[in-house]
């Protein structure tokens, strides 16, 4: 089975993400990682391959050529190689551009399964998944926190607002896990020694227009007087000193 | 003016209160009508006050993302709707991007408002509002859960009929089991204190931490989806998108990262107090006091001490 996982190169939470007030864009410039939710989808993956015994893990993604760094960390978990879609015109690619790149790039993998995590960690839209469902005109489900595959179908496990689903679903489909999924694996020594000798491959991609475009930037409403405090010993003290100033206690 | 087509979420016969928020901000900027999908389904569209295009068929029975992208699709180019607009959910976000795709329309998510042109949308965990924008002829939009009140409309209920005709790909998913219960726990709705734990918690035993805390101030326990769907605490204690909105006197988040989908269902609470050992969690960002720090240490300490003010 060949199972492809769409993951996204995010800038580092520990350096912050902002938007740039240039270019209405996120900043990019800091250091890049894979995005957190990612890793489950990249977990699955491995999981399924190691049960059914054989198959391939590819990792395939959408950003500046420098994200490869970022998706060396799924080689490190155990994923065979990455295809990374990167070209100048994709560029701030909203929703219509980046499915259509990743799309491209699925249908020349032609994977049994293509798996996603719950949202990204900057942008957060958390549907990409059925954008590019529909560009390659295969089944979607969301959200799934277990999933089962048994010859060429997929029985997916997920919560909605009023309990939880479970949705069957013939191969070659998309999916996107939940974190409730599993507990994705550290990298090992020797995987992050295995990693930079994987195969790693950039290709080009027709930009597509985008369809959506940032007006402005505001500041978010002001909020509340907000503490903020550090535990030296004291936070219990100090909680219930706020709590009763609150008369909460 | 916009032209514009609501999807009308429905659920046990009931449209989704997100959905007839959406519905009269779209009155309100322009011409509006609302689609159902289902089977079964003419009877939800009485009294909704606005034009209702139905799409009745036993093929859209289950509540898929899918077939009603086929739906949603052909209203649009028959009847020259310019702008679709969603109340978030797990359904309507699969519906809002699957149309995006198959129309070639830009879609903008987390929307709180939107005047007819453009929309504000608060982004990165709400560091920030947005004001966003098309450059597509056909405009798609997505409202964050809780963003709007839900209006009732004054205008005459007419019923349309739309013809369905769907894809292949598009009927290949079938849901076996809908909207299944699992597990029933207390009622956090009502509760003037809540204790929510997430997973930093880090194990599912460790709820005795949240429970003994709960118990002290004399309030409920109330769990992430994260630790819901991992099985660690019962969904009906559930808070945020996709559980149960509370608004308390005191809510207090152990462990909990603050991520948007939590937040909408708790930031209507009075005070918050976050504990959290990752001083870049978001919830610091919308609590009145937020403790860094070991939530295992200063949890068991706090308990004892609310106890013996409260004794």
């Amino acid at each position: 089975m060949k199972i492809a996982v769409c993951v996204k190169a995010v800038p580092d939470a520990a350096a912050g993400r902002r938007l740039d007030p240039a270019t209405l864009r996120l900043d990019r410039s800091v250091e890049l990682a894979i995005s957190d939710f990612d890793t489950y989808a990249v977990e699955e993956a491995l999981k399924l391959k190691e049960a059914a015994g054989d198959g391939e893990v590819v990792v395939v993604s959408m950003g500046p050529e420098r994200a490869m760094d970022a998706l060396r960390k799924a080689l490190a978990m155990g994923a065979d190689r990455a295809v990374l879609v990167s070209d100048a015109s994709l560029e701030g690619a909203d929703l219509l551009g980046t499915s259509k790149a990743l799309a491209g790039a699925l249908a020349q993998e032609g994977a049994d399964l293509v798996l996603f995590g719950q949202q990204s960690a900057d942008g957060g839209g958390a549907c990409l998944w059925a954008a590019v469902a529909e560009r390659l005109r295969q089944p979607v489900v969301s959200q799934v926190s277990e999933l089962t595959i048994d010859g060429a179908a997929l029985t997916g496990k997920r919560q909605t607002e009023f309990g939880y689903d479970t949705i069957r679903a013939p191969l070659p489909a998309v999916v996107a896990v939940s974190d409730a999924i599993n507990t994705p694996r550290y990298p090992s020594l020797k995987g992050i020694m295995g990693a930079k000798k994987k195969p790693q491959e950039v290709v080009a991609a027709e930009g597509a227009a985008s369809g959506t475009t940032v007006v402005a930037l505001n500041p978010p409403p002001a909020r509340g007087e907000a503490r903020k405090i550090e535990d030296d010993g004291s936070a219990a003290e100090q909680i219930v000193e706020f709590l009763a100033e609150k008369r909460l206690v | 003016m916009a032209k514009t087509l609501v999807f009308l979420e429905h659920h046990e016969g009931q449209i989704q209160k997100g959905s007839l928020g959406v519905l009269a901000k779209a009155a309100s900027v322009g011409e509006v009508a609302g689609v159902l999908a289902g089977s079964g389904v003419r009877g939800i569209a009485e009294g909704v006050g606005a034009t209702v295009w139905v799409a009745d068929d036993e093929r859209l029975a289950k509540p898929l993302p899918q077939p009603r992208v086929d739906v949603l699709a052909k209203l649009v180019r028959d009847e020259g709707y310019d702008t679709v607009l969603f109340g978030q959910s797990v359904l309507a976000a699969d519906v809002a991007a699957g149309l995006a795709a198959r129309l070639d329309a830009g879609l903008n998510w987390g929307l709180v408002d939107f005047d007819g042109i453009q929309g504000q949308a608060p982004a990165l965990q709400d560091t920030v509002v947005v004001d966003v924008g098309w450059t597509s002829p056909v405009r798609i939009g997505l409202f964050r859960a809780g963003a709007l009140d839900p209006i009732e409309l004054a205008g005459a209920t007419e019923v349309k009929d739309v013809a369905v005709e769907l894809e292949e790909f598009s009927t290949a998913a079938e849901m076996v089991e809908q909207a299944h219960a699992e597990q029933q726990g207390p009622s956090i709705e009502d509760a003037d204190v809540i204790v929510a734990g997430g997973r930093g918690l880090g194990e599912p035993e460790k709820f005795a931490l949240a429970e003994g805390l709960a118990q002290a101030l004399g309030g409920a326990v109330a769990a992430t989806r994260a630790v819901v769907d991992a099985g660690w605490y019962p969904y009906s204690a559930q808070v945020g998108q996709t559980g149960k909105t509370v608004s308390p006197k005191l809510y207090v988040a152990l462990g909990i990262s603050g991520a948007i989908q939590h937040k909408v269902g708790m930031q209507g609470s009075n005070v918050i107090v976050a504990i959290n050992k990752d001083p870049n969690a978001p919830i610091f960002e919308f609590s009145d006091l937020g403790v860094v720090g070991d939530l295992h240490d200063i949890v068991p300490k706090l308990t004892e001490l609310v106890r013996a003010r409260r004794s």
